[in-house]
């Protein structure tokens, strides 16, 4: 499971902010800074508001601000859903 | 000029205005349709991603929440009516009008009280002219609405949903709507908001597909608490969403065939008055040889 990326997609109420393929997404939960790598067990998080920061394969990293959402995982697909998020 | 003649010109002339609005707006709305279905497309992704969390969350199924359990008697349900807030748009908001009677029709069958909850002018005007009464009206952003009215809906409508019944608290939330399906079809639609009903039209998991058990942070309860709101807000929005780009379908449709219809009666009246102009001149050139003839038998 771990060859294979992560299917990452941050969304907002009214548009889709970014998707793609990862390698690791970093996220803050209401209890604490959280890291997804590929084949993390199944999740649904509230998000305190902050910066998700995604790696992508090769290295880059995408850098988004969301609020006031959700962190869900599942199968490698990771959602993040925010009433507000941004690229930054 | 002849009296039936300047009738008919006074007769084209108005028809000539009328298609001048109508074909203003059949435009208008052309231009606003493509705009509104990007933004359901738009709308999808976040949809789709909180529906496939709630029915994540409703299939971890040992959770007692308010939200999901179906109270044992239900005394009074809340009906939530999109229409728009112009007219001229054909049957838009009394097809969704009628659909809404007939679901009030049933709910009552049921033994339910009906309080409503009103979106667009139309809804409101139909409302106040049989002295109906309504719990909250919304006007004025039904062709572009934002999020922030669905917002406001989706709290009041929780707001009334978390009241007890005693309190005039409702068990029950439908909302109706009209469901853009193409550029000729929008249909009426009544889908059940709370208590959750399993959703359709959004992905659902294939058949041999299992759903996975979830961990949640900081725990179910919580999760359930802040995911529900959300999950009314972005059906409340995806059918405001789905209303508007509905009514500008219908709008243009209507508008269309007005149009059309304005040019047939201009056509026709075209016709009626150019008969009509013809027999004038037809009768004063009998009149001017009956007056040559007159005239000139009496100089013999």
């Amino acid at each position: 499971m771990a060859g294979t990326p992560l299917t990452v997609s941050v969304v907002a109420a009214d548009h889709e902010v970014w998707s793609g393929e990862a390698s690791m997404v970093v996220a803050r939960t209401v209890e604490g800074q959280i890291g997804i790598l590929p084949g993390h067990e199944p999740m649904l998080a509230i998000l305190a508001s902050g910066e998700v920061r995604v790696t992508l394969s090769g290295g880059e990293k995408v850098v988004a601000e969301a609020a006031d959402g959700f962190l869900s995982v599942a199968n490698n697909v990771v959602t993040i859903v925010a009433r507000k998020a941004e690229l930054v | 000029m002849g009296a039936q003649l300047r009738v008919y010109r006074q007769k084209i002339k108005s028809a000539q205005t009328t298609k001048k609005i109508t074909r203003a707006m059949e435009l208008i709305s052309a231009s606003r349709i493509q705009k509104a279905k990007a933004r359901v497309a738009a709308s999808t992704p976040f949809a789709r991603a909180i529906t496939q969390a709630v029915s994540a969350v409703a299939t971890y199924s040992n959770v007692a929440h308010v939200l999901t359990t179906e109270p044992e008697k239900i005394e009074r349900a809340a009906v939530v009516i999109f229409a728009s807030d112009r007219g001229l748009a054909g049957a838009f908001s009394s097809q969704v009008l009628r659909e809404a009677e007939s679901l009030s029709e049933l709910l009552r069958g049921q033994g339910k009280d009906i309080v409503y909850f009103l979106v667009g002018r139309k809804a409101v005007a139909y409302f106040s002219f049989r002295r109906r009464p309504s719990e909250q009206v919304w006007t004025g952003s039904t062709d572009q609405p934002d999020y922030e009215t669905a917002r406001e809906i989706s709290d009041a409508l929780l707001e009334a949903f978390l009241r007890e019944a005693d309190d005039g608290g409702v068990d029950e939330i439908h909302v109706v709507f009209n469901r853009f399906v193409s550029m000729v079809t929008q249909v009426p639609q009544v889908v059940r908001l709370l208590p959750l009903e399993v959703v359709e039209g959004v992905e659902e998991p294939g058949e041999n597909q299992v759903l996975p058990l979830y961990e949640f942070e900081p725990d179910v309860e919580t999760v359930l608490d802040s995911l529900l709101p959300v999950y009314i807000e972005s059906r409340i929005f995806n059918s405001m969403l789905q209303s508007a780009a509905a009514e500008h379908a219908a709008r243009q449709k209507a508008m269309q065939s007005a149009s059309d219809n304005a040019d047939k009666l201009i056509k026709d009246f075209t016709r009626l008055s150019n008969n009509a102009r013809q027999t004038e001149i037809t009768s004063q050139i009998s009149e001017i040889v009956g007056g040559a003839d007159a005239l000139s038998s009496a100089k013999n």
